[in-house]
This record gives structure tokens, C-alpha cells and sequence, in this order.
């Protein structure tokens, strides 16, 4: 029994499960993607498929255009959310809990039944389902990912710093530019990231509120990949990765110069 | 008369705070006059940061009205008031660098762009920060931010620069240096200073005026020299410097009776044979090695070296216990010889010399005091609900830690040595203060349980 209380002694021999989980399903995968997408359908190297989404004006119209969705929907988000993240992290105007329950509870409801309600909802006025109806039902469901890390952000903020701006001569309306939007930097940045890379890649969210008029990205990867086209799929999904990882490196640079202390949690 | 209060650039008139139901300042009064440097000393807790921030103008108060150049600005918002705040934690804005920072409220008056340099480059000069404008804030030290924080409040040149425990975080050594530099900034640009410290030797060291406070009152205003040498009440003497504080009896003018012996001093005026505290500083205390050439003799108890002096503990003839700085030592359990100068006893007046208690009877056998009923001895022609007065002795008080065996709790809240026993003064659950003398030794913010002994409740109708 020696060796199990040797492996049990080595805290950091206790993320081995989690490792093994990693490196089959998230590590695996990614490789198999990469692997894919740089092969033809007879498993010879190829850039074929890379050639075929930029000679599709049909796929990467679809690319930009759930780009726009996205931008769209997190500005949307942004507008909405960071006022409402301000007036339940004050103190003064907001008193109760309850109010921040009643903003973050959505999130734990299932996205798709939300979605789903949302559906009833459009049906029940009698708005088609087109691209408002999107929009609306994105907004819907990733706002509170949106309000949640600027809440966090704001309610930690040191009151100090906006009484030392009052005490330097900054009415009400400076204190709000000067102090706690650069304060708050952080969190929209995070808030940001939240809404912007789970909508560029959704699919059901937009299958179901759009009757598959309106095709994103997401979609698109989903289609060609029950098609059996996986190599081409695989292309997709990696122009989709790098696009984001891209998304992260630039915003990870921007933050190093504000603060850390943003986040989800 | 005009003319005479051009004189206080700042007037506090009656001013009170509550925060809930805990009063935070109580009827506080001060003027400050134009170029003073002012420090605002108390334990923490006393409500001087809570004053600096009324006069800063974040929160409001529940009574009284505070003056600057003769304008009341009670309510007037924090930005429209010529003062500037050095923070406690600095809080400088952490995504602007070092100039950003100072030309903050430069930027907000709008003045011209090589004005804000000058001035922004003047103002690092005078904190010894040259070349660190382009430095980001959480690059520099503790010391630096500190220096920072100080020149992004003067370089708005306000008329009062108000200062929250500035150096509370910085080490001794940088402590003393900046104590130096705040004292010569204050002479370079002329302007009022108002100071929150609990540090008593840095208030000495700084200030052309001290208001010692206590629990949201003032205790004393004066000169650093008045509050050393005149202490107004214990709680100054004991605060201010050490002290040894003894009970005496002012037996006529110019003698006064303490630790069992007669000795001349400088007070009069007291009348005779009144209760008085005496405060003996303790360098004021001479030791000889010679016992019969001393006013009164004692038995060496500890010598503890402390640098420049040793600090001396003596237990006189009597059984009290002294306190005394000597720059020689003195061997432990050697009999010595004690002299106090006249000019060295300072008389001051007791604030009390027994409880005192309103309350009213229940019945002939009852009487409801600090919102207890207590067992008192019969008295004749009572009917119930009158109003009385109930004196209790200091002594005649009980403490004791069960929390069964008392008639009330309350919390110790200063304790006061005596040369021979404690002075404390027990809070409690109503906020009304109760003085027990005792020997035990009990320590702050204990939890005691008091009880008053029925025969020593001496009651008078009202």
C-alpha cells in the first residue's frame, strides 16, 4: 500500500484523472481536427479543403455574417448589460439581493429551453422568425453572461477611488468616465469574451428561432459534418478556432495594461 | 468681531454624527486657523476619520453646520470644496501613470496644457519624485504612491489639505523621514494642514494644534506642549506620552496629597481637601541612590534599557507603583530615594468622584437604574415612579466573568492605572458608562458581568 500513499502524498499527482480526461477529449479531438483538416478524402495531405472554403463564396459569406451576428449581438449585450450591471452594483439605487437573482437567473435555465420560449413568445405576437427574432433571442440568452462579469467588477471597485476623483474637483458625470468605466475595463472585457465566442459559434439558437432560414456558421459545420464531409468540416471548425484564439490573444493584451481582477467568478 | 473670524479658514459648529444607532461624533466643535498645522488625535475608533470626512464632504451630518472661509458648506458636494484629501490607501487610480495621476484635477479645471506640466512637474519636485512621471502606479512603493498621493492632492493648491493617517502604512524609518518632509511642505506652501493620526508622538512631533478626541467628543484643544504638560483629563494623560495617574487630595493651595505624602506644587484654586488626579510624568520622577536625602523612598521592581533612558518601575513605601525614565540604572530590589519637583506635579480636577446614576423607584424595596431593577434598603414614603438619584462608590462595584452572577453586562472599555489599582470604565448594553475601581486586571474589550452591591446604593429623591 506504500506506493498508493505515495501517489496520494504528491498533490499534484491528483490532477492525473483530470489530465486523462483532458487529453482524450479535449486534447484528442483538437489534434483529429488539425489532422483532418490537412487531408483529402483518401487521407493523403492536402490543402484541398482549405481551397474549397475560400473558393465558396457560400461558406465564407456565411463566416462574415456570423461575425456580424456576433458583433451585433455582444454591442447589443454591452448597451444593455452595462447599465443594468451598474444600478445593481450601487449600493444606493439597488438594495436587495433579489434584484441580482433576478438577473442572473436565467442563467440557469436550459439555453435551449429558453430558446424554445422565446419561439412560443414570437409565435405568440405574431412576429415571423427572421433575423430580428435572432438577434433578440441571442441577446436574450447571453446577457447575463454579459451583466454578471461587470457586476463582479463593479462591486469589487474601491469606493475610494471614486471619492478621490470627488475630492479633486470630478462632478457626478466625470466620476462615471473617468473612474468607473476605466475601472470596470476588465470586466466588460471578459463580459466581452462570454458573449462574442459562444454566438459565433452557435447553431441550434439560430436554427430554431430563424426556421433555418437564416444559416451561421455553426451551422454550416454541423451540416457538413453529418454529411460525412468531416475533413471539410474539420477546415471549418479550425478557421472558426484560430479566428477566436486570435479574438483572445488581442484582448488578453489589452487587459495586461488595465487590471486582473475581472472574471466570471 | 468680523475681523477676528476672518482668522479661521475652517469652524466645525456642534457638529454630530450617528451611524445607526451608534453616535459616531457627539457635539463637536473646532476652529482651525488659516496656515495651522492640525492634528485630530484619538485611539481608532474615536470618530476623527469620520470628522476629516465631513469636512472632506462624503456623508452629511445629523447636526451642526461646518464653515470654510466663513461659507457654510455643510451640504456642499465634495468636488465643489476647496480642500483636497490624501487617502489613507492612497487610491491613486491604478490605469493612469504617475503624471496622469497628479495632473488629474488639473486636467478637470481645464487649464492649459503647459500650465498642468509646470505645475505637475513642481509638485513632484517638492515630493522628490522627479523622473517618475511616466511610472505606473503599481511599480512604485509604498513610500513612493505615498509621495504621489500627496503631490496629486497640493497641486491643486487647495486652501486645506486634509490628510487620513498618511503614514499609517509605512515603516518607522520612512515614517520619521516623511514626518520631516510633511513639516516642511506644510512651511513651503503655507496652507492649512488638518492631520488624522492615532500616532500621539507624530501629532506631537507635526502640529501647531492638537484635538485629542475620544469616543466623538473632543477631549482637549491645544498646543502640543499644553496637552503634554496640561493634560485637561486622564484620558489625555494617558494617551499623550506616558504617565503615571494617581488619585490625590488637593489639601489647600499649592499642597496636594498623594501616595501617602505632602507635596508642594504650582496648582491652586481647587478650594480644600478636594479629590483630585495627579499626573506625574515619568522622566519628572528623579532617583537617588541615597534613600534619606529623597522626598519619600521605594524598592526598585524591574530596569529595562530602552535606548536613550531606562524605564524604572519603583513600588513605594506606601505600595504604589511608579514609573520612571532614568538615564542610570538602578540595581532590582536596591532601596532608593524619589524626588518630585513642585513644577513637575500636575493637578487636574476628577471628572467624577462616585456613579452616578437617574433612575427611578418601582416600590419601596426597588429601584430601576441603567435599565435594571435593582435591590436597594427600604426606604419610607415610596410609592413607586419617582425620580432619584443613585450614587454607587468606585470601588463598591463588582466584575466578574460569570455572566450569571452580576446585575448587568457591559464591556471594559478604558482601563486606567492608578499606581496601586485600575480605574476602568465599563460600557454597557444601554451605551451608559459605569467607573469601577478594582485590582484585578481586566483587559480592553472584555466582557464582564457587574454587580452592585444593594447597601451601597445611596439614593436621594429628586
Amino acid at each position: 500500500m506504500k506506493w498508493l500513499a505515495r501517489i496520494f502524498n504528491k498533490r499534484s499527482n491528483w490532477s492525473i484523472p483530470y489530465l486523462i480526461f483532458l487529453l482524450i477529449f479535449v486534447v484528442l479531438p483538437l489534434v483529429l481536427i488539425f489532422i483532418y483538416a490537412f487531408q483529402d478524402n483518401s487521407g493523403e495531405f492536402s490543402l484541398v479543403n482549405f481551397r474549397k472554403f475560400f473558393a465558396s463564396p457560400e461558406d465564407a459569406n456565411t463566416f462574415v455574417y456570423s461575425i456580424g451576428i456576433a458583433i451585433i449581438t455582444t454591442l447589443l449585450c454591452l448597451i444593455l448589460g452595462y447599465p443594468a450591471a451598474y444600478i445593481l452594483s450601487n449600493k444606493k439605487l439597488c438594495r436587495s439581493q433579489v434584484m441580482v437573482l433576478l438577473f442572473i437567473l436565467p442563467m440557469w435555465v436550459n439555453i435551449l429551453v429558453r430558446t424554445l420560449a422565446t419561439v412560443a413568445l414570437f409565435d405568440f405576437i405574431r412576429i415571423p422568425l427572421a433575423q430580428g427574432a435572432l438577434i433578440f433571442g441571442m441577446v436574450y440568452n447571453f446577457l447575463p453572461f454579459m451583466i454578471y462579469p461587470i457586476y463582479n467588477t463593479m462591486s469589487k471597485m474601491d469606493h475610494s477611488y471614486i471619492e478621490a476623483a470627488q475630492d479633486l474637483g470630478a462632478n457626478p458625470v466625470t466620476v462615471f468616465r473617468k473612474v468607473v468605466i476605466p475601472l470596470s475595463m476588465p470586466g466588460v472585457m471578459s463580459g466581452i469574451m462570454m458573449v462574442f465566442m459562444p454566438t459565433i459559434s452557435t447553431f441550434a439558437i439560430a436554427e430554431l428561432l430563424t426556421m433555418n432560414t437564416i444559416k451561421l456558421f455553426g451551422t454550416t459545420i454541423q451540416e457538413n459534418i453529418n454529411n460525412g464531409m468531416w475533413n471539410y468540416g474539420a477546415v471549418l471548425s479550425l478557421i472558426m478556432l484560430v479566428f477566436i484564439l486570435a479574438m483572445e490573444v488581442f484582448s488578453d493584451k489589452k487587459e495586461d495594461s488595465t487590471s486582473n481582477d475581472g472574471g466570471l467568478i | 468681531m468680523s475681523h477676528l473670524k476672518d482668522d479661521f479658514i475652517i469652524e466645525v459648529n456642534h457638529i454630530s454624527k450617528n451611524f445607526g444607532s451608534k453616535c459616531v461624533l457627539d457635539d463637536v466643535s473646532i476652529s482651525v486657523k488659516r496656515g495651522e498645522f492640525v492634528t485630530i488625535l484619538g485611539p481608532s475608533g474615536c470618530g476623527k476619520t469620520t470628522l476629516l470626512r465631513l469636512l472632506a464632504g462624503f456623508g452629511n451630518a445629523d447636526e451642526g453646520e461646518i464653515k470654510i472661509n466663513g461659507e457654510d458648506i455643510t451640504n456642499t458636494p465634495p468636488h465643489k470644496r476647496p480642500v483636497n484629501t490624501v487617502f489613507q490607501r492612497y487610491a491613486l487610480f491604478p490605469y493612469l501613470n504617475v503624471y496622469d495621476n497628479i495632473a488629474f484635477g488639473l486636467k478637470l479645471q481645464k487649464i492649459q496644457e503647459d500650465e498642468i506640466d509646470m505645475r505637475v512637474r513642481k509638485a513632484l519636485k517638492m515630493v522628490g519624485m522627479i523622473d517618475y512621471e511616466w511610472r505606473d502606479i503599481n511599480s512604485l512603493s509604498g513610500g513612493q504612491q505615498q509621495r504621489v498621493a500627496i503631490a496629486r492632492a497640493i497641486v491643486n493648491r487647495p486652501q486645506v489639505l486634509l490628510l487620513d493617517e498618511p503614514l499609517a502604512a509605512l515603516d518607522l524609518k520612512m515614517r520619521k523621514d516623511m514626518q520631516m518632509e510633511l513639516k516642511e511642505m506644510h512651511k513651503t506652501l503655507g496652507i492649512t494642514f488638518i492631520y488624522v493620526t492615532h500616532d500621539q508622538e507624530e501629532a506631537l512631533t507635526l502640529s501647531d494644534t492638537i484635538v485629542v478626541m475620544s469616543e466623538g467628543t473632543v477631549q482637549q484643544i491645544g498646543t502640543p506642549m499644553d496637552i503634554y504638560n496640561e493634560p485637561k483629563n486622564s484620558f489625555v494623560a494617558d494617551f499623550i506620552g506616558e504617565s503615571n495617574i494617581l488619585n490625590g487630595t488637593m489639601i489647600k493651595d499649592k499642597l496636594v496629597s498623594f501616595l501617602g505624602h505632602e507635596f508642594e506644587c504650582v496648582d491652586s484654586g481647587f478650594g480644600e481637601n478636594v479629590p483630585v488626579d495627579v499626573v506625574i510624568r515619568p522622566e519628572d520622577v528623579y532617583l537617588l541612590n541615597n534613600t534619606s536625602s529623597g522626598m519619600f523612598t521605594g524598592t526598585v521592581q524591574s530596569c529595562i534599557f530602552k535606548g536613550v533612558h531606562y524605564e524604572i518601575v519603583v513600588l513605594t513605601e506606601n505600595g504604589y507603583e511608579i514609573l520612571i525614565q532614568d538615564y542610570n540604572a538602578f540595581e532590582v530590589g536596591s532601596e532608593v530615594g524619589l524626588i518630585i519637583k513642585p513644577v513637575d506635579i500636575h493637578v487636574m480636577e476628577k471628572e467624577r468622584t462616585c456613579n452616578t446614576f437617574i433612575g427611578k423607584m418601582i416600590d419601596k424595596t426597588h429601584v430601576e437604574i441603567l435599565d435594571t431593577s435593582f435591590l436597594c434598603e427600604e426606604m419610607e414614603g415610596i410609592e413607586g415612579g419617582e425620580k432619584v438619584k443613585v450614587e454607587v462608590p468606585f470601588d463598591k462595584i463588582d466584575l466578574m466573568d460569570n455572566e450569571d452572577e452580576g446585575n448587568l453586562l457591559g464591556d471594559v472599555r478604558f482601563i486606567l492605572y492608578k499606581g496601586n489599582h485600575y480605574h476602568l470604565t465599563v460600557r454597557t448594553e444601554t451605551g451608559e458608562n459605569i467607573y469601577v475601581d478594582t485590582h484585578d486586571v481586566w483587559d480592553n474589550r472584555d466582557l464582564v458581568s457587574v454587580r452592585i452591591p444593594h447597601e451601597d446604593l445611596k439614593i436621594t429623591l429628586l
